[in-house]
């Protein structure tokens, strides 16, 4: 057999074995957008029996990124002294009145960054400039910006910040499963998340809220094999967290990523996009960096922050809505045009959905 | 935005490491997995190693859709 028959031939078995145990219809959510990704592009959700439904939550960093974020970072983009260094994905997300890239089509000085260690080399190699790194992401990204600030710290750069809205992942999804319109019989874990983290911050799903979970990979039969340990729990009645993702992901994670996490951030109560705000669920620069921290140290004039109230964005982050139960689905809002920050990241469930067509999934039907 | 992919250290200096993404090489920092060598496979995110990618642990996946296959002819 060549590879490609043995993972068809793999995916089939999995499939067959998923829909033996599965007696009854059940809902399970994967809380990243990269996840949401493969599962559309690999047709995931069409392949699963009909009683297996697929829902995605809150875990595209930019879609959850409010406008009051962008709107700050847009503010900073209009000083003349001033360049924004961010992860291309930032760009067409809209603000209030207007996006990162209207403000670089206006001539403001934005660069497009893979790393937060090119916005620190931004910074050497312009000493008369500011740098302002858009520091966005969850624990995955979250270490990355610390370990970047830390180093600017070591070599006493001066003109180097962060604008800083790192969030907890298993902060928000204890706020999800508090609320009672979410009905999921389990969770995907994030996969890189868990690379930092570990498992054990996600122990509370299983232990308190008895939901089963599984920390999964990002190949089509990695999703699928999740799917199917979490099929095995949902027949057996267990809960526990199990890790199908093992290659990458120890028990303790990375544990000097996490020591970067704490010696640069304190925990902060941000508002994520459709959930509002969630105590301690996000990072903000503790006292020790605080000459890093750009909202510490450079003040700006920013306009009074308003969501779209026509954008859904947040239901479909909850996984209550579909993105065509939108109005503005594909009619106004489109990839080219985003109206709401699920369409604009390629890993927002409305982009994915625009790219990918609906697939099979009836949430809250 | 926590896409990762694997990657395969060619070369080390001090915290720096050039590896070979399907025959692309870039540098990356080791500050967050300072044990990675030369050789080693590892996993990268965004300008940084995050982790190692345990090669037997692979095998284990391989090994638990073999099962899943047999299972099935039994
Ligand atoms: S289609 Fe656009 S406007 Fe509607 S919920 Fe999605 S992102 Fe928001």
């Amino acid at each position: 057999m060549t590879k490609a028959e043995e993972s068809r031939k793999a995916a089939e078995n999995l499939l067959k074995k998923i829909d033996e145990l599965i007696d009854r219809p059940v809902r399970f959510m994967e809380v990243c957008g990269t996840h949401t990704v493969s599962i559309f592009r690999s047709g995931i959700r069409q392949l699963l029996p009909e009683k297996v439904e697929l829902v995605s939550g809150p875990g595209c960093p930019v879609c959850v990124t409010p406008n009051d974020y962008m709107d700050m970072a847009i503010a900073y983009a209009k000083q003349k002294d001033i360049i924004i260094a961010t992860f291309g994905d930032m760009l067409k997300v809209p603000g209030t009145s207007s996006s990162l890239n209207a403000m670089k089509t206006a001539g403001a000085d934005i660069r497009i960054v893979y790393s937060p260690l090119d916005a620190l080399q931004i910074a050497r190699d312009n000493p008369a400039k500011k740098i302002v790194f858009l520091g966005v992401g969850f624990e995955t990204t979250a270490p990355l910006s610390a370990a970047t600030i830390q180093a600017a710290g070591n070599e006493n750069i001066n003109n180097f910040f962060v604008l800083a809205a790192h969030k907890w992942t298993n902060t928000a999804l204890e706020a999800l499963l508090n609320d009672k319109d979410i009905k999921v019989d389990g969770f995907l874990l994030p996969g890189h998340v868990c690379v930092i983290t570990g498992e054990e911050p996600f122990a509370f799903v299983a232990e308190k809220y008895k939901k089963p979970a599984v920390v999964a990979g990002f190949d089509a039969l990695d999703i699928l094999q999740a799917v199917y340990m979490l099929a095995k729990q949902v027949k057996n009645k267990e809960a526990k967290i199990e890790n199908a993702y093992k290659r990458v992901v120890k028990a303790e994670g990375n544990i000097i990523a996490k020591q970067a996490i704490e010696a640069v951030f304190d925990k902060s109560t941000p508002s994520w996009r459709g959930l509002g705000e969630i105590p301690l669920s996000g990072m903000q620069i503790n006292d020790k960096y605080s000459k890093y921290d750009v909202l510490k140290q450079i003040a700006v004039e920013k306009e009074v922050s308003k969501e779209n109230p026509a954008c859904c964005c947040g239901d479909v982050l909850k996984g209550l809505k579909k993105p065509i139960d939108c109005p503005l689905f594909k009619k106004i809002c489109t990839p080219d045009k985003p109206a709401g920050a699920c369409m604009v990241s390629v890993e927002g469930t409305c982009h994915a959905w625009y790219k990918y067509g609906q697939g099979r999934y009836h949430y809250g039907r | 935005m926590c896409l990762a992919v694997p990657a395969k250290i060619v070369e080390k200096k001090d915290m720096m490491a050039t590896v070979d993404v399907e025959g692309v090489q870039r540098q990356i920092s080791l500050m967050l997995l300072p044990e990675a060598d030369e050789g080693d496979f590892i996993l990268m995110h965004a300008g940084f190693a995050i982790q190692m990618i345990d090669e037997e642990e692979a095998k284990f996946t391989a090994q638990l859709l073999k099962e899943v296959a047999e299972n099935d002819e039994s």
